[in-house]
């Protein structure tokens, strides 16, 4: 009960505090990426591309390595090492995220600029429409580098959430794949997986929350720059948290201030819809799961 | 139990130890020194100023909020004068934006902002206020070029021109013309700026508004500003970092900061032609003929508080003072004597403590108009200094 209130009187209190931003610009601070406190014009499009670009980079990085190290640690795994490698995966939870974003800034953007983004440039930068994604002057402050450091911190609850949920798998559905012969592989794949998808996605979706919000690491690497939405992963990008974070302190005109908060609303308004869409996955995966033992 | 469970409770112990430990640490430290007040009440006038000793009339208490760059000599000045009066003042560092808002809001009794504030910022205070120039401050451009070690020279219209992006190889003709003797590399330019909202950043980009009425019209000044280019990063250190880290790039920091941290800086030629070095008392020769405006009229009158692009011959072009906001009137004459009184120590005794701690004195000619400032505010309409 209390918990519906206290979000309610939170998105409450940020539309009144943004009204005048809301007001002047109406549905242009969604659709513009022009965000100029001089000349009070606000428009917040490219913090909106920013958030959703890094957090899909991270979501496609994390996903096959926290699935591949759940399967690993559930079913092929010998018993002695189990435990203290997933013991060593969800420490990666507990590291604040300003030395997550120290590490990034200091070993790997560097790594990003001298080598990751110049191979990727010169082999899948080649492909026609792929390439773009990897166009420009790699300078390691991108929104590439923003994602990496996200798929990093997002694998902890990822790899975690699909461990518990391959370990709920009745043992029943991989004893009947593997009683009618299948391989250990063959039962995964057709059996335990198809039975785990509705809490992988849940993981997944606890990840992309983690990623929504984080601010302080991906600040520090995705360069903070909003002046265009380019396709290309390798220019410097925005996330609304981090303008928030960058500019709320000193937004010293009721204007500007309110257009900050504005963003915070609209962070609000894209999780409920990412949330609700990662929902309706779940129902349908779960509705799809098989019921009951494979036979 | 099987192996997983006994992992999971081995994993809940060491976190209760962790927990546990956090506490303990916790519970040990806290409990700081408490400053001692010293100063007994002399002979004469305690109250007056100069500042000499305790006097009982005034506030005893007195918080104050502003800018990051004043910070570490507030600080240094707080503890001083606590040592001399007893005045306990608690300055939070928040930026000058949380500082304006702090003190239009009245929840501190004193601001500090690195930039004059707007008409509007103005007849937002209730009361009205003054800004006393208390300390100087310069920024300087930084840049990372591979194999060029010597300080490069900019005219003003190269700096303008590379952050509009309008230069954007480092071997252009307009870098290269003033740098005889330096073989500039055909790489291209990543400029690099302050991501947070900062004084420094108002600094630069009034300097960048009145050398180019490109960069005026299109981009203009503030806090923070709609950059045409680059990647921002936060504070001094984040985009000194990525200036060191990124070949090629060119970004913009506090002197004080540059000269703690041993950065090699660029000069940028002054209004009178010449190339100065920035110094603290290149700095201060920025200030050097400073003509306080209209105090009955201080709104629209922002523009003559910047000293960026100084006349001076031997002035840096881009420095500034940073301000101290105190109310012209407060009801409350405790208060108004206690902020009046650490203000004007600190623009006299306090200036003593500039050099060690990277900051510009302020000239003795700005010293004077600031103790008009401060002999102009009252209290219930009678001035509060005599």
């Amino acid at each position: 009960m209390l918990v519906p209130l206290t979000l309610a009187a939170i998105a409450l209190l940020i539309v009144i505090d943004s009204w005048p931003s809301l007001s002047r610009f109406g549905l242009s601070y969604f659709t513009t990426s022009v965000w100029d406190p001089v000349h009070l014009v606000f428009g917040a499009a490219a913090y909106v591309y920013g958030t959703i670009v890094t957090t899909l980079v991270a979501v496609v990085l994390a996903t096959p390595v926290a699935l591949g190290a759940s399967i690993f640690l559930t079913e092929f795994a010998p018993r002695r090492i189990r435990g203290p490698v997933a013991y060593l995966i969800e420490i990666l939870a507990y590291i604040p995220s300003i030395v997550y974003g120290l590490w990034a800034i200091f070993v790997m953007v560097p790594v990003m600029r001298d080598r990751v983004e110049p191979a990727l440039q010169g082999s899948l930068g080649k492909v026609p429409v792929i390439g773009q994604l990897f166009s420009g002057t790699p300078v390691g402050l991108d929104l590439l580098s923003g994602g990496v450091v996200l798929a990093i911190m997002i694998l902890p609850i990822l790899t975690a959430v699909s461990r518990e949920v391959l370990l709920a798998v009745p043992p029943t559905q991989r004893e009947a794949m593997i009683g009618l012969g299948a391989t250990r592989w063959e039962a995964v794949s057709l059996a335990v997986l198809p039975y785990a998808r509705p809490g992988i996605i849940g993981g997944i979706v606890l990840g992309v929350a983690r990623a929504f919000g984080e601010t302080m690491a991906v600040t520090m690497v995705v360069g903070n720059s909003s002046r265009d939405i380019s396709g290309s992963l390798f220019v410097p990008g925005y996330t609304m948290a981090s303008a928030i974070a960058n500019q709320f302190v000193e937004a010293d005109s009721e204007l500007y201030f309110s257009a900050i908060v504005e963003v915070a609303l609209l962070l609000l308004l894209v999780a409920i819809v990412v949330n609700t869409i990662a929902r309706l996955l779940i129902r349908r995966s779960v509705a799809d799961r098989p019921q009951g033992a494979v036979v | 139990m099987n192996t997983w469970e006994k992992g999971r409770a081995m994993k809940r112990s060491i976190f209760a130890i962790l927990m546990a430990s956090g506490v303990l640490a916790s519970a040990c430290g806290g409990a700081a020194p408490q400053p001692t007040g010293s100063g007994s009440a002399a002979a004469g006038e305690p109250c007056a100023v100069p500042v000499t000793t305790r006097c009982n009339t005034e506030a005893q208490n007195l918080t104050g909020a502003g800018a990051t760059f004043p910070g570490p000599i507030y600080t240094k000045w707080v503890d001083e004068y606590n040592r001399l009066t007893g005045v306990q003042i608690n300055y939070q560092a928040v930026g000058s934006g949380g500082g304006i808002k702090a003190f239009t809001d009245k929840t501190a009794d004193f601001g500090a902002s690195d930039v004059a504030l707007t008409d509007a910022q103005i007849a937002a205070v209730s009361g009205g206020l003054y800004m006393v120039p208390t300390v100087m401050g310069a920024v300087v451009p930084t840049y990372n070029v591979p194999n060029v070690t010597a300080n490069l020279k900019f005219t003003p219209e190269a700096l303008a021109g590379i952050f509009l992006g309008a230069i954007t190889k480092w071997n252009d003709p307009k870098i290269a013309s003033e740098n005889a003797g330096v073989t500039l590399p055909d790489s291209a330019i990543t400029t690099v700026h302050r991501s947070d909202g900062s004084g420094t950043t108002g600094v630069f980009t009034d300097y960048l508004s009145k050398i180019s009425g490109e960069w005026k019209t299109k981009v203009g000044s503030g806090t923070t500003v709609n950059w045409p280019n680059g990647v921002g990063s936060s504070g001094n250190a984040g985009v000194a970092g990525s200036v060191k880290q990124t070949p090629g790039a060119i970004g913009y920091v506090e002197l004080i900061y540059a000269i703690q941290n041993k950065l090699g800086y660029g000069v940028v030629k002054n209004a009178s032609g010449k190339y100065v070095d920035a110094s603290l008392d290149s700095t201060s020769k920025a200030a050097d003929g400073f003509a306080m405006p209209d105090l009955g009229k201080l709104s629209g009158e922002q523009s003559k508080l910047s000293i960026t692009n100084s006349t001076n011959p031997d002035a840096w072009p881009i420095s500034t003072f940073t301000f101290l906001l105190v109310p012209k009137d407060l009801s409350d004459k405790g208060k108004a004597l206690a902020i009046l009184r650490f203000a004007w120590w600190g623009t006299h005794e306090g200036q003593t403590f500039t050099k060690d701690l990277g900051y510009a004195p302020l000239p003795a000619g700005v010293v004077k108009t600031a103790e008009d400032v401060l002999r102009s505010v009252t209290s219930g309409g009678a001035k509060v200094l005599k």
